[in-house]
């Protein structure tokens, strides 16, 4: 991989031990992978956030970065924390203020295109969350790679990340078409089919025909689904997303998807209200618009939930929410909207048993550790819950 | 015998090799406070990798992996020096933060448990005592 005076300086520990670090990471990915040179990023999203997953050795990593003076050159944010009992939360923090010492914007969600990290077209990035990473490229049409949390860490400090993978115009093609010959209209709907095409295709570029979603939170929850069960990072809806024109120039494989794949999914996730002591909604964060609905069909309802209703949002999202007097009227149910974290990174096993949900990426997650699961759009979830 | 790969962090060492036919994950895969081999699934399960050349196909499982190659360095439980077949993310990004010596492109096929090698990563050879 060629690399400039500088970043050859870097690399020899002239500019000090955190930045040379962090370009021997990216030196050494960009070996692996096949990269000519670094291009500069305009961000990055920053993933092992949660003390559920980094653990201690994650924080004496940081630690150690932070001490050593490292600082990132790009506007950088972070995915969602957990949260847990009294120890748990005070290690949490810790990794908190580890990330603010580096000069990172330590809003914690999965959704930073709801709040300044928000990329245009074009741009390249360096992102680690799953969800916001198929968002950035399929419906934003900027270009990310599925970084994990050191190499994400590494490109916010360089400010650069190795060409290669999806910055690339040919690996941002289609490989594979995909005809909906299905009944894909409710946000569940486009959950199901994510969860399904994950399955189905593992990594490849999917090309979708014959969906016409009426807003972007059913793109947004279709691509956390696919990188959910499976590990899509880009997809293409013709007439829809920014580079579908541009998607296929080859004779691809075409598969379909029946009404049938999409109900069975539904259908796996059905277990009975009795045993659903919680609704969960906001996988990824919700947006305010997704809020607001929550607040009319609350209004709607008219009483009370019997079971708590958490809903996850970025910071700036809740406070848009308090503004507007969403909050207040959730909060008069029995629903709370909690802000920069994330059920699934947390470590709230025995504290419920059965989640209700909207979402396919939360509906896989919750049923591997053991929960019982009910996964259902949102105007059934409020009227049908107790 | 000599073998010759790419390296991936530099640096050298010399000790007894630990084999692992199977790809290895670190998180929930190898105890970080002790250096022993916990996966389930591994070929080398209870054994330990502190202060031996590891040998293994490849990385598998969750990326927060490097964090536990860190800890092992910390914890003074880490290997000497990491030899694999075809190196990925997770493995990499650890040796580096933990400045352990690595090699990639190693057939760990022809490698046996329990031979002496010496490891010059800086070139990415790798010599093992017949």
């Amino acid at each position: 991989m060629y690399l400039t005076k500088e970043e050859e300086l870097i690399l020899a520990g002239e500019y000090g031990y955190a930045l040379q670090k962090a370009m021997e990471i990216l030196v050494a990915l960009g070996e692996i992978y096949g990269a000519d040179r670094l291009i500069p990023i305009k961000s990055a999203q920053i993933a092992g956030v949660s003390y559920k997953n980094i653990g201690d050795a994650g924080i004496e990593f940081l630690r150690d970065f932070a001490d050593a003076g490292a600082k990132v050159s790009v506007y950088t944010t972070l995915n969602p924390a957990g949260i847990g009992d009294d120890e748990f939360m005070e290690k949490q923090m810790q990794v908190l203020e580890l990330y603010r010492r580096m000069g990172i914007e330590t809003t914690s969600t999965c959704t930073p295109y709801y709040g300044a990290n928000l990329p245009k077209f074009g741009d390249h990035l360096a992102w680690s969350e799953s969800s916001a990473v198929s968002f950035a490229n399929s419906i934003l049409g900027a270009r990310t790679n599925r970084e994990g949390g050191p190499s994400s860490l590494a490109a916010a400090i360089v400010g650069k990340t190795p060409n290669y993978g999806l910055h690339l115009d040919e690996n941002r093609k289609a490989t594979v078409v995909v005809e909906v010959d299905a009944k894909v209209e409710t946000f569940v709907d486009y959950s199901a089919l994510g969860y399904h095409l994950g399955k189905a295709l593992g990594n490849d570029v999917p090309y979708l025909r014959g969906l016409k979603p009426s807003n972007v939170e059913y793109l947004k929850e279709l691509g956390a689904a696919m990188a959910a069960s499976g590990s899509i990072a880009l997809y293409h809806v013709e007439g829809e997303t920014p580079e579908y024109h541009r998607a296929i120039d080859d004779r691809l494989e075409t598969i379909t998807v029946e009404e049938s794949d999409v109900r069975a999914v539904r259908e796996a996730f059905s277990d009975d209200w009795s045993e659903i002591d919680m609704l969960l909604i906001g996988c990824p964060h919700a947006s305010l618009a997704e809020i607001k609905e929550i607040a009319e069909l609350l209004r709607m309802r008219g009483r009370p939930l019997k079971i708590p209703l958490f809903i996850t949002a970025s910071r700036a999202v809740k406070a848009l929410a308090d503004a507007l007097g969403y909050t207040e009227t959730i909060e008069r149910y029995n629903g709370r909207i909690i802000p920069d974290v994330c059920f699934v990174v947390s470590p709230i096993k025995g504290w419920y048993g059965g989640v209700a949900t909207n979402s396919g990426k939360s509906a896989f997650y919750f049923r591997s550790f053991g929960f019982k699961v009910r996964l259902d759009d949102v105007d059934n979830l409020l009227k049908e819950a107790p | 015998m000599k073998l010759r790969g790419r390296k991936v962090v530099g640096g050298k060492a010399e000790g007894e090799l630990i084999v692992s036919r199977k790809p290895l994950s670190f998180l929930g895969g190898v105890d970080p406070e002790t250096g022993i081999v916990t996966d389930a699934e591994s070929d080398i399960r209870g054994q330990s990798i502190a202060g031996k050349i590891l040998a293994f196909p490849r990385g598998k499982g969750s990326t927060v992996g490097s964090y536990v190659i860190y800890a092992l360095k910390k914890n003074g439980k880490a290997p000497k020096a990491i030899l694999v077949g075809e190196a990925e993310t997770i493995v990499a990004t650890g040796a580096i933060i933990a400045g352990i010596p690595m090699v990639d492109g190693i057939d760990v096929s022809k490698l046996r448990s329990g031979k002496r090698a010496t490891v010059n990563a800086d070139e990415g050879l790798v010599e093992i005592e017949e």
